[in-house]
């Protein structure tokens, strides 16, 4: 059958949605899906919020067309149908000498969700976004199927990556994969002792890979201490750990109260010596480190949880500091806290990167971490920067035009390319994005 | 030497993880099936997965003529050929209590199609000495059910023709695993009321590399359906006529 009704969520377990689903086997069903009920499409629900739902409407799943369509060795131009899943492509390829140019935190995101949220990675103050290195996409409208590029179809272009879906399919992309040297990171790791010290070794650090975890529980002189991770690719032969775990149930609430999350910070800094050191790892354990634990997001308990993600221009560095400084206060963050360098690349309307400092955090969603959220969101808009939409699961509306200057160009675009609105999605709803002027 | 597997019904997303499976280690793949504008695709992704040669090819349950060219072209490559027979169709039993005339197609696709396909290799297979033959039946062949019963019956006669290509294929060396799945994850049962326990295509597959590996001659996948299946065809014709399961 073409549909089934299915309740699913975002990552974050906070946001639900409920309706019928298609999920085509093969490209010829898309569209039949599409005449059918047209939907957005969905892939591996990697965002944390309503991204990827569409409660009481139809989406089509992407995920079972995964396979690649072409690839030249000469290049390193890779085509790829959307539900292909980036690690996926990391695994295949890095022992060829490729890599995707840019990998988000997990490789279970497919290459439509990662186009659609214009991701990036722990290279983005080089490389740049995902959407950056896409050549070109297969992109199936109500009616018709196009290829559009950087070249041809530019402003639709524009409007697909990071466009959340609302331009219509993705049903597949080129891309140009990045040379590297093997399947092998080597990482240096090195204790950062407080916030300031942290800004200053992210700006100075020279590695095409670098990010920073940082123990958003300490505070005082300790404020903003944590690792950082620095790496480069190369070739070597470390052992793959056996297979990965699951976590079977959802954790009960004290699984990360406020004296576990201490302590367990307190140990994984101390986990670097105090010298640093440089260690090797499979490409997957640098990239995807949570992965290897399914369903990790049940850690968190029934209710879910939010990640707080924001950039903020360098130019409101204290802002940045008095927000992690909140967040150290509240007592309410989780193990999961991550602060990196942003460049200022990006390829699409409604991407998220912008030049400065991107700090990430996880919350158990419940009333306080709602409250705190709201307070950051403020503290954010103030200081000119933005939150992540793949991340977001409570952003004011207010706060989007100012947050995201090419809305009106965007809203255009993809009226023009779906003036129904059949692509709507809870988060463009929520957010009023589809209907901003 | 590099086995080929020729895999029939290769659209289907239980042959595309197989497919997929014996890439990896390295096989030739023979994709057969109708759509080859997909195929091609599935062809190009099985290479770059490790599949030292990868095609698609046509083939169609109804038409027997077109087997030849794919036994042709599995006789080009050296090394033991092997089959994994994927086909079958099943049209819901309210149409074709509507149109008995569907039942013909029914048989073609899930039993006669690959049986004539079969018998035609085998000769190959044996003067080979070996290979190995991958029957997927189904565990709807093991009782007549009042929601699946032609569908069912098309794949009783597939399995008992499993067997005895079993008794023959030993003789010179050869193997044929029938393979019984329960409900798995795929286009055929997206949507479909009162599905359980669905297995991944991907977990099928992998048991069926395993059966390969292990000589196994029947299978049941999940193997908990062997259970269910124990417990089904126990049940004394007399209470099970009354029942729908």
């Amino acid at each position: 059958m073409l549909w089934k009704t299915l309740t699913y969520c975002g990552w974050g377990r906070v946001k639900h949605a409920k309706g019928p689903v298609a999920r085509p086997e093969r490209a010829s069903t898309v569209g039949q899906a599409l005449d059918d009920d047209a939907g957005p499409a969905i892939g591996n629900c990697r965002s944390y919020g309503d991204a990827c739902l569409n409660n009481e409407g139809s989406a089509i799943n992407m995920t079972r067309l995964d396979r690649m369509i072409a690839f030249d060795p000469d290049t390193g131009i890779l085509q790829v149908e959307a539900g292909m899943r980036v690690g996926e492509i990391a695994r295949i390829f890095a022992p060829q000498g490729w890599l995707p140019a840019v990998m988000p935190g997990t490789g279970f995101a497919t290459v439509g969700g990662c186009i659609a949220n214009d991701v990036h990675g722990k290279n983005h103050h080089g490389a740049g976004t995902f959407g950056n290195h896409v050549t070109e996409i297969t992109l199936m409208t109500a009616g018709k199927t196009q290829t559009i590029s950087p070249t041809k179809s530019p402003a639709l272009f524009k409007a697909t990556v990071g466009g959340l879906g609302q331009t219509g399919i993705i049903l597949s992309a080129k891309m140009q994969l990045l040379a590297c040297k093997g399947d092998v990171m080597t990482v240096t790791e090195r204790r950062i002792t407080d916030f300031d010290a942290f800004i200053a070794a992210l700006d100075q650090s020279q590695s095409t890979y670098t990010v920073g975890w940082i123990d958003a529980t300490a505070t005082g002189e300790a404020l903003g201490r944590g690792i950082l991770e620095e790496g480069e690719t190369g070739y070597g032969l470390v052992p793959q750990k056996k297979s990965s775990k699951s976590v079977p149930f959802d954790a009960p609430g004290f699984a990360l109260s406020k004296p576990v999350v201490k302590a367990f910070n307190t140990a994984y800094f101390r986990r670097v010596p105090a010298s640093g050191r440089t260690i090797v790892k499979p490409i997957q354990d640098f990239f995807f480190p949570l992965d290897r634990i399914h369903d990790w997001n049940k850690l968190y308990g029934k209710s879910g949880f939010m990640q707080f993600q924001c950039v903020v221009p360098p130019s409101h560095l204290d802002a940045l500091k008095r927000i992690v400084e909140k967040i150290a206060h509240s007592g309410l963050a989780s193990p999961l806290a991550v602060l990196k360098r942003m460049g200022p690349k990006s390829a699409g309307l409604m991407s998220f990167p912008m030049e400065g400092y991107t700090l990430a955090v996880d919350f158990r969603a419940d009333r306080k971490a709602y409250s705190l959220i709201a307070e950051l969101e403020e503290m954010v808009a103030t200081a000119e920067g933005r939150i992540y939409l793949a991340k977001d699961a409570t952003l004011d509306t207010k706060h989007v035009p100012a947050m995201y200057p090419n809305l009106p160009k965007f809203v255009a675009a993809a009226k023009k390319a779906d003036p129904e609105g059949a692509f709507e999605t809870d988060l463009t709803r929520r957010l009023k994005i589809r209907s901003a002027s | 030497m590099t086995e080929t597997w020729i895999i029939l019904g290769a659209t289907s997303s239980m042959a595309k993880a197989f497919a997929r499976a014996v890439s990896l280690q390295g096989a030739n793949v023979l994709l057969a099936g109708r759509d080859l504008d997909d195929l091609h695709v599935s062809a190009f992704d099985c290479g770059q997965r490790g599949a030292a040669l990868a095609e698609a090819i046509p083939f169609d349950a109804r038409d027997a003529n077109g087997f030849d060219a794919i036994i042709q072209r599995a006789r080009q490559e050296e090394g033991m050929i092997n089959v994994a027979v994927f086909v079958g169709s099943m049209p819901p039993q309210a149409e074709i209590d509507l149109d008995p005339s569907l039942i013909d197609g029914v048989i073609a696709d899930s039993f006669t199609g690959p049986a004539k396909f079969l018998q035609a290799i085998a000769p190959e297979m044996e003067a080979r000495g070996g290979g190995t033959v991958i029957g997927v039946g189904s565990v709807a062949g093991d009782r007549g059910r009042i929601g699946n019963y032609v569908y069912g019956s098309a794949k009783a006669g597939f399995h008992t023709y499993l067997s005895g290509l079993r008794n023959r294929l030993t003789r010179s060396g050869g193997h044929v695993v029938t393979v019984k799945p329960g409900f798995v994850d795929s286009a055929m049962t997206w949507g479909i009321e009162g599905m359980f326990l669905v297995a991944p295509p991907e977990k099928v597959a992998a048991d069926l590399l395993n059966a390969v590996k292990k000589k196994k001659d029947v299978i049941y996948t999940p193997f908990f359906w062997r259970i269910i299946m124990g417990i089904i065809t126990r049940i004394p014709e007399r209470i099970f006529k009354k029942m729908s399961v």
